[in-house]
């Protein structure tokens, strides 16, 4: 029993969970939106700091909830940094596929793209949990919200 | 499989063998994750009995057709049958009339058709409606409903840091325009019984109806609306052991027949033209469309196994199980029990210092344990407790102190994962 799920509570996770990166609110963030998985009750917004070329200069979030939406928030905001909004976005393309496929193949664009679904494939353990996908992609919902201008993301 | 006719009706707790009772439940000897399943989310929805499997199946194969309108012999039986799990739930809660039984989808439908129907029809602006912070959201969304559509105004009875609900501060929010008392009988998220006897004898006092959300008390007590002198009761089929789809609306029949329909449809009607409509009474007036006629007749069978089992000794084994279970939770570290009420039936909601509910329902999972993570469909609540949510384990009369030790034991390996 302890070894699946020490497949999916991996110690970087865990790490992640107890001591969250980027947990802050910050000042000249100029986008934020508001991320409600309704099955828990998790509720967590991401911040945005978008620069006129659509480069994302800062990421960050606050907000509680499991270890697995807290680690995924985490690891996210610090592999966004730099990143453009369509590098964002293909990015969770290959992360959902990721956490939902069980021949996921990484399409990745870049070699930066290659070792960032490295870095999250520790949270590819959900897969075997179902029910967890929603937590390990909030954050990366909430985020796209936010990208696209909206107020709340749901995983409903 | 017991035979309910050797089962003393004498309620004693002697005869209470937790085993012979287990046997009558099949998912019970499920393997989930390669573990015997370890049922601890009674609150969420109960198991099946035989019992109620056998009766259900029965209708289905020899007793079914629609009921109440058929001239035809399956008509007449079916209806005979459906009309006598009206008969026992009529039992069941001591109604004084099965006329005064209305079957709903269940307690959902059961308040908002009080809501709707006696709310609009009887309730206007500025009326005030109580509620307490117990509640689970079906009883606070259907008030709110009401409040944006005739303005009415919605208060709130707080609980203290037990959770137990606060007389004083309910006595003090009632006034004269306090119109309604919309409570529950027993929180579903922390277990607190409330002090039913005297909120209603308040409200009576101070001019209010009193509706009391049933869902999680039916199973564990008796319940006995006449000796309550409540006005509306409401329950829930799948928690006290019967099927899903169903449930119960009990109402004082001056209130019910002052009541408009809730729903227009076949079999609540008297006569129809193009012009108008007459309705019949209750519980018909409220029965609109085809009823769920074979859950009626397991929902039947349902109570007449638990009278069987009686209430007094499923309330002894369910108290036994609580203290079993709060004192073994208690050892578990960093364990913080939420919701520990004076009076407080089978349900164990708590956190832990080193895991998120939700860590804990999966980790749990993987032991067989089934419980509950999350807010309960009690937000307020959990706001209350300043908590996003809580794991909850809650009991039924098939529960055993193995399977708490089962769930101690498997805390220990969340903290044992997350240490």
């Amino acid at each position: 029993m302890l070894d699946e799920l020490r497949d999916l509570y991996q110690e970087v996770i865990l790490d992640h969970g107890k001591n969250p990166r980027n947990r802050r609110h910050p000042e000249d963030a100029n986008r934020h939106a508001l991320g409600h998985n309704p099955m828990c009750g998790d509720i967590l917004t991401v911040f945005l700091k978008l620069a006129e070329d659509g480069t994302i200069e800062d990421a960050a979030f606050d907000g509680k909830g499991c270890a697995i939406s807290m680690a995924s928030a985490s690891m996210m905001t610090e592999i966004l940094k730099g990143k453009t909004a369509p590098q964002a976005a293909h990015l969770f393309d290959n992360f959902h596929r990721m956490c939902t496929e069980d021949d996921y193949v990484p399409l990745a664009d870049s070699l930066e793209e290659e070792d960032d679904l490295d870095r999250l494939s520790v949270l590819s353990g959900v897969r075997e949990f179902p029910i967890r996908v929603k937590c390990a992609t909030l954050a990366w919902h909430t985020m796209t919200a936010a990208i696209n201008g909206e107020d709340e993301a749901t995983t409903e | 499989m017991t035979d309910l006719a050797t089962l003393p009706g004498n309620n004693s707790i002697a005869a209470f063998d937790v085993e012979r009772i287990r046997a009558d439940f099949p998912i019970l000897a499920e393997q989930v994750h390669g573990r015997t399943l370890v049922y601890l989310d009674s609150a969420a929805s109960t198991q099946k009995p035989r019992q109620v499997i056998d009766a259900m199946t029965h209708a289905y194969e020899h007793c079914y057709a629609n009921v109440h309108r058929g001239a035809h012999h399956m008509s007449m039986a079916a209806t005979d049958a459906f009309e006598a799990g009206r008969e026992k739930v009529a039992r069941f809660i001591n109604a004084p009339s099965t006329k005064q039984v209305i079957f709903t989808r269940g307690t959902s439908e059961s308040i908002n058709l009080v809501a709707s129907s006696y709310g609009r029809a009887f309730l206007t602006a500025g009326d005030e409606v109580v509620l307490s912070e117990l509640e689970h959201h079906s009883n606070i969304v259907p008030w709110q409903l009401l409040r944006d559509q005739i303005g009415i105004e919605i208060k709130v009875v707080p609980v203290d840091d037990q959770g137990n609900f606060l007389l004083e501060e309910y006595q003090a929010l009632l006034g004269p325009r306090t119109k309604l008392v919309a409570v529950t009988h027993i929180s579903n998220a922390i277990g607190t019984i409330t002090p039913l006897a005297e909120i209603i004898r308040l409200a009576h006092d101070a001019g209010a109806k009193v509706l009391v959300d049933g869902a999680q008390a039916a199973a564990h007590h008796k319940i006995d609306v006449q000796a309550l002198d409540v006005d509306f009761y409401a329950l829930s089929s799948h928690k006290v052991y019967g099927p899903t789809g169903i449930g119960v609306l009990y109402g004082k029949t001056e209130l019910l027949n002052a009541m408009p329909p809730y729903q227009g449809g076949g079999e609540m009607i008297k006569l129809v033209t193009f012009e108008k409509s007459t309705y019949k009474n209750a519980p018909h007036r409220f029965e609109a469309g085809t009823p769920a006629i074979v859950e009626a007749i397991g929902l039947g069978a349902a109570v007449d196994y638990i009278e069987a089992i009686g209430h007094e000794a499923i309330a002894a084994h369910e108290a036994g199980i609580l203290a079993y279970a709060t004192e073994r939770l208690n050892q578990v570290e960093g364990l913080t029990i939420i919701g520990q009420a004076r009076e407080k039936a089978s349900i164990v909601s708590f956190t832990l210092e080193a895991a998120h509910a939700h860590d804990i329902g999966t980790i749990v999972d993987r032991a067989g344990v089934a419980l509950r993570a999350g807010h309960h469909c009690a937000q307020p609540l959990m706001a209350r407790f300043d908590i996003a949510a809580t794991a909850r384990a809650s009991f039924g009369l098939y529960s055993t102190r193995a399977e708490v030790d089962a769930l101690a034991e498997s805390l220990g390996a969340v903290n044992e994962i997350f240490g």
